[in-house]
């Protein structure tokens, strides 16, 4: 995942406010975290600007998989080891004697479920980074042996 | 519900979908799973020589090899079912030959100790349920075993550990390298210099009894660190990985010494052929030794009789490999003295093997193509089940077939 930082050394840094943000850098906050699309910044369409869009373009591909809650499975990374499976709170709660146990996941409850020795989420809304009660929850992230679990 | 045979594990929670006869699909096994229960590309084809023929001319051919043979040896059988094992034992004693596995340049020491009960051991079942501290040892589960952590050690809850893995287990790596399996076990981390294994239990035996530990440029407040989770731990689980073994092997029994000073700790070997274990016990069943056996007036096990030692002095003629790949997994130097024999191949697949090999035996893939039984890392007896229907014999009835002709 780029940095902010990244971002922002690519953007025009004018400050112009036609993004609707009053700094270049808050814009690349705002990138970062898929509240704005770089077509938002009218300026970096020009063409002088080409290289550093397409820089910019690159740098924020890898997340376009994600949904509106952020989530990326790099499926390539995956190894169907189960650990996010029987970590994530939320399968703990809605499969007890699944997922909880170690087991497979008795129900559609779930998040994470392994099919083809991969992983795939589905029920994302449930996860406890979203709602009005929301926590920063890293119990897939952290188990995760290869990085393959990442939030943008 | 199928079993998964792609390890030791043994996965019995996977379903699979099956379409025209062919695996579509696999829920719940790991990735090395998937591949194993979704088979091989190259399936082996029954041949004597290049000739293309009947499987049952094979088996008359392997049978007639068999029989003409000064010393023969029958190696392999860690991916077959545990009847097949028997025959296989059966066919050995019958034919005066030598038995063995790859247990002989891997687990097979650590496992003749839990049999011969040298070793405290548990079940994975009591790990799930009662281990609060877990400890892979030169042991990369995470990639031999993949579901380990997420199945039985760290990540479940269990009868005795309600509270999720943060609060009520301690998972602890003791490695030469920082492993996936080591790097989930963030802080508890133990980095040891190679062939270091042996230095760091003694090191920890003198921290356990009190003493100040000696392990030159280690730092000695992390051994006693280890220590103190160690004599807190209700109840304990070493599993001994490869890496562990080849390091200790010269003197194994060190690792019982240590289980002595943890008596609330279990040791467990890590497998990883999906029934090693079960060769391991039907053999031990019969003969008292896990592997390297020669029948004759009575059998006699010595390692001269390890496939790596019969093929480095050529002291064999005839093998009979069946569901291993010597030609992959030994060193070259080794293994090109299986050019100057003659081999029987059983697999599902083509192999390296099985491309220098006389006769040639397709088999079906055990668990998926053929039911039977197989022995869990832990000793657990479990069930397989076939899903698919593939017309191919399975080992068992290949080496029934085989026992009838000599
Ligand atoms: S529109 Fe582009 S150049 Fe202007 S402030 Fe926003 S990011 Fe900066
Ligand atoms: S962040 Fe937490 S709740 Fe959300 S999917 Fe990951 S483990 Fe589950
Ligand atoms: S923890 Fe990582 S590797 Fe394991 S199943 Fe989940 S995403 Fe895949
Ligand atoms: S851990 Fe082993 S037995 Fe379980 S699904 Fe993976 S390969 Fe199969």
């Amino acid at each position: 995942m780029p940095t902010v930082m990244e971002l922002y050394q690519l953007l025009p840094k004018t400050n112009c406010k036609k993004c609707g943000e009053s700094t270049c850098m808050a814009f690349a906050v705002e990138l970062l975290s898929r509240k704005k699309k770089i077509q938002d910044c009218t300026p970096i369409l020009e063409d002088k600007f080409k290289n550093q869009r397409e820089k910019l373009e690159s740098l924020l591909l890898p997340s376009e998989g994600a949904g509106e809650t952020g989530m990326i499975v790099h499926t390539e990374l995956c190894t169907g080891c189960g650990n996010c499976v029987v970590a994530c709170p939320v399968d703990v709660a809605n499969d007890p004697g699944g997922a909880a146990i170690g087991c497979a996941p008795t129900n559609d409850k779930v998040i994470f479920k392994v099919v083809d020795g991969k992983v795939i989420a589905s029920n994302i809304r449930e996860c406890r980074r979203f709602g009005k009660n929301r926590v920063l929850c890293y119990a897939c992230i952290d188990p995760c042996p290869t990085g393959a679990i990442e939030f943008v | 519900m199928v079993t998964c045979t792609g390890c030791a594990l043994l996965c019995d929670d996977i379903e699979v979908i099956v379409e025209a006869g062919r695996i579509k699909e696999t829920k719940n096994t790991c990735l090395r799973g998937a591949g194993r229960i979704k088979g091989c590309v190259n399936r082996l084809v029954p041949s004597i020589g290049e000739q293309r023929v009947d499987v049952g001319n094979c088996i008359e051919k392997a049978a007639e090899i068999l029989k003409n043979a000064e010393s023969p040896m029958l190696f392999g059988f860690d991916n077959s079912t545990s009847g097949a094992q028997v025959k296989a034992v059966q066919l050995a004693n019958k034919l005066d030959a030598i038995i063995d596995d790859t247990s002989s340049f891997c687990q097979g020491i650590m496992v003749e100790k839990v049999l011969r009960q040298e070793f405290r051991t548990c079940s994975l079942d009591d790990i799930r349920n009662k281990a609060d501290v877990i400890i892979y040892w030169g042991s990369d589960a995470q990639d031999s075993q993949p579901r380990h952590l997420s199945r039985f050690s760290y990540f479940p809850r269990g009868e005795e550990r309600q509270r999720g893995y943060e609060e009520d287990r301690t998972a602890i790596a003791i490695d030469v390298r920082e492993s996936n399996t080591a790097k989930i076990c963030k802080g508890h981390f133990y980095r040891i210099p190679l062939k270091g294994d042996r230095r760091f239990i003694l090191a920890l035996m003198d921290a356990l009894s009190g003493r100040v530990p000696k392990f030159d440029g280690y730092d000695v407040q992390k051994i006693l660190e280890l220590s103190g989770i160690l004599k807190k731990a209700k109840f304990g689980a070493i599993f001994a990985g490869i890496g562990l073994t080849y390091s200790i092997k010269d003197d194994a029994g060190i690792l019982a010494d240590l289980g002595r000073m943890l008596p609330n700790f279990h040791i467990m070997p890590m497998i990883g052929h999906y029934n090693m274990r079960g060769f391991n016990e039907n053999l031990f069943r019969e003969t008292g030794f896990v592997n390297s056996v020669k029948f004759g007036s009575e059998p006699v096990h010595d390692n001269r009789y390890s496939i790596a030692e019969t093929l480095r002095e050529k002291s064999i003629d005839v093998l009979l490999v069946a569901g291993s790949d010597p030609l992959l997994s030994l060193p070259r130097s080794i293994a090109k003295s299986l050019a100057g024999m003659q081999v029987v191949c059983i697999d599902p697949c083509v192999t390296l093997t099985s491309k220098i090999s006389a006769v040639n035996i397709p088999a079906a893939v055990s668990g998926v193509e053929c039911g039977g039984t197989a022995v869990r890392m832990d000793g657990k007896k479990v069930e397989l089940s076939a899903c698919v229907e593939s017309g191919f014999l399975g080992d068992e009835e290949i080496l029934g077939r085989i026992m009838e002709a000599v």
